[in-house]
């Protein structure tokens, strides 16, 4: 069974004859649009090598839809002519003739006609000659009968500029016949079907091939977040280092976690209404652990623990302004304290990942709020190589392995330590943390041993745009194929700590 | 963190060598500081204001330095070329002295009006300087610098400094009622009353920020000289009568504030740096301030601070193995002057009065490490052993994120603040029926309250991502923030779960089944009995009437489901229908 009736007539008239036909003249000869021809062309293409198709285009000339009528009744200037009886005509009735105006110029350059303006009733035209050639008539007769070369370039060119001739391109198939050549083909099967397994058929039908350059349907599915992704992820590399997760489900804060209890003093310029959230309602924080508060207070106003503290009235009103955190180390604090109460001491591990709020206003590198990670660990004797030794591990796991530490200042550790990473793309070394170890000042008046040291470091799940290291440098994430709809949150953001 | 801008070649010129631009970024990175920036006062116009106003302007290189915001006496050329040149040991550390005057002390005396507004004055005397115009420039930036860091933008402490030659001491710093000031003021050409001057600087671009710090008080802080000449009415402005010039010899200073302490640290670190270019170097002049309680004091304090660290403690707490020898030079190249005493494992650290930072044994610390090289300790991994524990609600939303993308609905990530328009008008809610958190002081509406619904999120994600292919199916598992008494900040965040469905249909179907699905995967089964759960007829306003259901489970309410109500569809700028889901997943803990 062929594919369809044009194609098997194809390959009849393809068996018959001699080395190979084209696909315009089959279709003349067949009476038939040349686009079936095409589709039976190709349609064989398709089933491999039944046929060979070579493209051909040729340049034809045709006559225009005017240029058809003037073949068919004479030139306007010959027609005008004609209409002419050998007594004259009043010049205002040629004008009313259909071909009165394009014609009467053409006739009179002619020399065909002549006016006389003198005549009684108006001007009145007279035919010049007996008779005459309409030789545009007779060339555009020839391009129709298909003898197009016999015409020169000029007089082509003339006829198109009077756009009466027009060239086209056409474009058409030279058939032969393929290795695989046969007149009795079989359709191609597009798939496979259950009834074809069942009844074994498929043993007997050929299968159309597939086209392996085409892209596949992507699958119709849920997609997780990309920054979740990252997130789900570090915590992994916490957990496979055995830290615990600290609770952190608590955007309000008071000032006295978010700062004090950290030894900020209540100067300080993160405490500014500029940088911080501050709530209206509820404005302060109902309770505080009123001995530790009292600890706190005389740290920072007086010292102690070995500190000279900062020397300053230290107000209560101050501590108890509620905020929205305005980094994880609050809940850090808390979890301190509450290991500070359960003796004997056991060293820990601790981290967290969750939001922080800034007061700022929203551009493309700034976000009122974005994630910080966080990484806690108290034991006897930490040390600074220890802290490092940590933070090679951790930025190991996540493919950063050269790292440097650059001195720098937090108001709640000491000493502390930049980290940078030596970023491939950039060529260049960028930030990629900051670390520490907590205060004495901090950790004393919560209760812990004096011994004991608490290293800490910190990093933002976003990043800058112009240094989006986790992506770069982080075997995994990336988005789903279709794009996310995180339509809302779509530039992320610096730390800042 | 402050950055201070410095004339490289000056700066070269200063630490007697040049450097490679690489080769001082890699000092400044050992020593704490970062190179931040290489420009030209050229470049700084031509990128803020274009290049025709930047024509002309001088291209001399300029380093952007960026200092730690606790070291003050880093903040101008001077202490940075002094902090460089101890730290490389080329040069020892100075010694700062306090000298009584050959003739009459200088006298401030703090009237008791002053208590209300601005209590504290300390004074002191730069006698026989030097300027050039890179030296006054950089007297006038450090002032500045100090303004805007440890004097907190002025409120703290303010710093006048005056032409000692043009006065005529004892000084009275006292406060006056606004209309009873009048004086010259820098750099205007004529007399005002305070009154006038803080209607004029209301437009002043550098100074309209300091006048909230004394504008509504009814006395302004204000300094005289024994004839009634105003030196300056702190915080706001000097007066012009005294002005200090390139050519001036003898400066007066006085800092003025609420905060005594800061205001000591403020004199230490100007006459500590400046004093470099007295006749006698690193000498400065006392001044006497008597206070309303008659109790009279020197100044500047210039205390050196003895400290007491042992050895092993140091060695303890960096992770290194360094004689006590090495640890008080490596702590003497950080301007901490330092010798091993008592028994061979003490090290005396001397504190000068630029160190104003020292504070604990923490810090001292720091400084031997940042001289030995952070960069060359040891690294190494502690044997603290613990088992590791996921916090649970973070554990239980891990599991239902992905499953809830197994079922194919995308995650978002949306904020926790939003207007209050978010949670309540556009739900059809009064705002007191929320119950939400508000935040004080919102730069934007974006951010007047913290989130009681997630519901409000997913939508504006809907309405930012319209043109991505029907239907919608997203979620989001996240906190939102409801006030409560019972804790101790009075608010309390809940773990919600939400997801919306917006298609041509409502699709209740599909976000019913969804919650199917979630209750499948919480053990959950469908009835009343046994700690299942139902969905009941309700009604709430952000749904359509008869196609909401509130949702129990294990004998308590834990959301709501159903098709939103047309006027939340089209407050959200949508135009699809829209089934969602809402509940609280704590209860499944």
């Amino acid at each position: 069974m062929a594919d369809g009736p044009v194609a098997e007539l194809l390959l009849r008239r393809l068996e018959a004859s001699d080395g190979g036909l084209d696909s315009a003249e089959l279709a003349a000869e067949l009476g038939m649009e040349h686009q079936a021809v095409v589709g039976a062309v190709k349609s064989l293409q398709a089933l491999g090598e039944v046929i060979e198709a070579e493209l051909r285009s040729t340049k034809r000339w045709e006559l225009t839809a005017e240029g058809e009528e003037i073949a068919r009744e004479g030139s306007h200037e010959a027609r005008v002519f004609r209409s002419i009886p050998p007594e004259g005509l009043a010049q205002s009735e040629l004008m009313r003739l259909p071909s009165g105006k394009v014609g009467f110029s053409k006739a009179m350059s002619n020399k065909w006609i002549r006016v006389d303006k003198s005549a009684a009733d108006g001007p009145r035209v007279f035919r010049v000659v007996d008779s005459m050639e309409d030789e545009v008539q007779r060339r555009l007769q020839l391009v129709q009968g298909g003898q197009a070369e016999k015409l020169g370039e000029k007089e082509r060119s003339e006829l198109r500029k009077r756009k009466l001739l027009a060239e086209v391109t056409l474009k058409t198939y030279w058939v032969s016949k393929g290795s695989a050549f046969s007149t009795s083909i079989s359709k191609q099967e597009t798939e496979l079907s259950p009834e074809m397994i069942s009844s074994g058929s498929w043993r007997d039908r050929p299968f159309k091939p597939y086209n392996f350059l085409a892209h596949g349907v992507l699958p119709d599915s849920g997609h997780l977040h990309p920054l979740l992704k990252v997130r789900s992820q570090f915590r992994q590399i916490f957990l496979e280092m055995g830290f615990t997760e600290m609770p952190t489900d608590n955007f309000i804060e008071s000032s006295f976690w978010n700062f004090d209890a950290l030894f900020q003093p209540q100067q300080h310029p993160a405490r500014d209404q500029h940088d911080t959230f501050f709530l209206r309602d509820p404005a302060e924080a109902l309770q505080l652990p009123m001995d530790y508060v009292q600890r706190v207070k005389r740290t920072h106003s007086q010292g102690g623990y070995g500190s000279q503290g900062y020397k300053y009235t230290w107000k209560l009103d101050e501590a108890r302004k509620n905020l929205l955190r305005t980094h994880t180390t609050s809940a850090s604090a808390r979890a301190l304290y509450r290991l500070a109460q359960k003796k004997p001491f056991t060293p820990v591990k601790y981290f967290s990942i969750d939001r922080v709020f800034r007061n700022e206003t929203l551009d493309a590198t700034h976000l009122a709020e974005f994630h910080q990670i966080e990484g806690v660990v108290a034991d006897h004797g930490l040390t600074l190589g220890h802290l490092m030794g940590v933070l090679r591990e951790f930025f190991t796991k996540l493919g950063i392995t050269q790292l440097r530490f650059k001195p720098a200042y937090n108001p709640y550790t000491e000493p502390s330590m930049e980290v940078f990473s030596y970023h491939q793309g950039l060529k260049k070394w960028v930030e990629v943390g900051n670390s520490g170890v907590f205060r004495p000042e901090m950790l004393l008046p919560m209760g812990l041993p004096e011994n004991v040291s608490v290293i800490a470091w910190g990093l933002s799940l976003e990043r800058p745009n112009d240094d989006q290291i986790w992506h770069q440098q982080h075997p995994g994430p990336g988005g789903p194929q279709g794009k996310p709809a995180d339509g809302v949150r779509q530039s992320p953001v610096p730390p800042g700590c | 963190m402050p950055t201070v801008s410095v004339k490289r070649d000056l700066l070269f010129q200063a630490l007697g060598r040049t450097y490679t631009d690489e080769e001082f970024d890699e000092l400044c990175f050992e020593f704490g500081l970062e190179l931040d920036e290489i420009t030209s006062e050229k470049e700084i116009i031509s990128k803020e204001q274009g290049n025709v106003k930047a024509a002309g302007a001088s291209d001399v290189v300029l380093y952007k330095i960026d200092i730690p915001a606790n070291r003050y006496d880093l903040l101008c050329l001077e202490g940075l070329v002094r902090g460089l040149q101890v730290f490389k040991e080329r040069i020892k550390a100075p010694v700062y002295k306090r000298v009584m005057p050959d003739g009459k002390i200088q006298k401030l005396i703090i009237t008791e009006e002053t208590a209300k507004i601005r209590p504290f004055a300390v004074a002191a005397v730069l006698r026989n300087i030097k300027f050039t115009k890179d030296r006054y420039d950089s007297f006038i930036e450090l002032q500045e610098k100090l303004h805007q860091n440890i004097c907190r933008k002025r409120a703290l402490v303010a710093i006048g400094t005056h032409d000692l030659d043009t006065l005529s001491g004892p000084f009275t710093y006292t406060a006056k009622r606004p209309s009873d000031i009048k004086f010259k003021p820098l750099n205007k050409t004529k007399e005002y009353t305070a009154c006038e001057l803080m209607n004029i600087y209301k437009t002043d671009n550098h100074l309209k920020h300091y006048l909230h710090i004394i504008e509504n008080k009814p006395l302004y802080p204000v300094i005289y000289d024994s004839n009634g000449v105003v030196l300056s009415m702190p915080p706001i402005i000097n007066g012009d009568h005294s002005r200090i010039t390139v050519n001036t010899r003898n400066i007066f200073i006085e800092c003025t504030g609420t905060d005594f302490t800061k205001a000591k640290i403020v004199l230490d670190i100007i006459v500590t740096m400046f004093s470099e270019y007295c006749e006698n170097q690193f000498t400065v002049e006392a001044a006497e301030v008597v206070f309303p309680n008659g109790k009279s004091y020197t100044f500047p304090e210039l205390a050196y601070r003895k400290e007491m660290v042992r050895a092993d403690l140091i060695n303890k707490k960096v992770g290194i193995r360094e004689t006590p020898e090495n640890l008080a030079k490596l702590l003497t190249r950080m301007y901490l002057k330092s010798e091993v005493i008592g028994d061979g494992n003490q090290i005396e650290i001397e504190i000068p009065p630029t160190r104003a930072d020292i504070i604990h044994a923490c810090d001292i610390v720091e400084d031997a490490a940042i001289a030995y090289g952070y960069n060359n300790i040891q690294m190494t991994l502690p044997k603290t052993y613990t088992i590791a524990n996921q916090f649970p609600l973070n554990k239980l939303t891990e599991l239902l994120r992905y499953d809830m993308a197994a079922a194919g609905f995308t995650e978002v990530l949306t904020f926790a603040l939003c207007s209050q328009e978010d949670i309540a008008d556009k739900l059809g809610l009064d705002i007191s029926a929320t119950k939400a958190v508000h935040i004080s002081n919102p730069k934007t509406a974006e951010f007047q309250v913290a989130r009681t619904t997630l519901l409000p999120g997913l939508l504006k994600t809907i309405a930012a991502n319209r043109k991505m292919p029907l239907p919608l199916k997203l979620f989001e598992i996240s906190d939102i923030v409801i006030k409560d008494s019972n804790t101790d900040v009075g608010a309390k965040n809940y773990r919600h779960l939400c997801a919306v469905y917006y298609n041509k249909n409502p699709g209740f179907e599909i976000i019913h089944g969804l919650l199917d699905r979630i209750m499948q995967l919480l053990d959950v089964p469908p009835g009343e009995d046994k700690g299942g759960y139902v969905i009941k007829a309700s009604e709430g306003p952000a749904f359509f009437p008869g196609r909401c259901a509130e949702i129990f489970a294990r004998g308590q309410s834990v959301g709501k489901l159903g098709v939103l109500h047309p006027d939340v569809i089209t407050k959200f700028e949508l135009t699809m229908p829209c089934s969602s889901l809402e509940i609280n997943i704590g209860p499944f803990l």
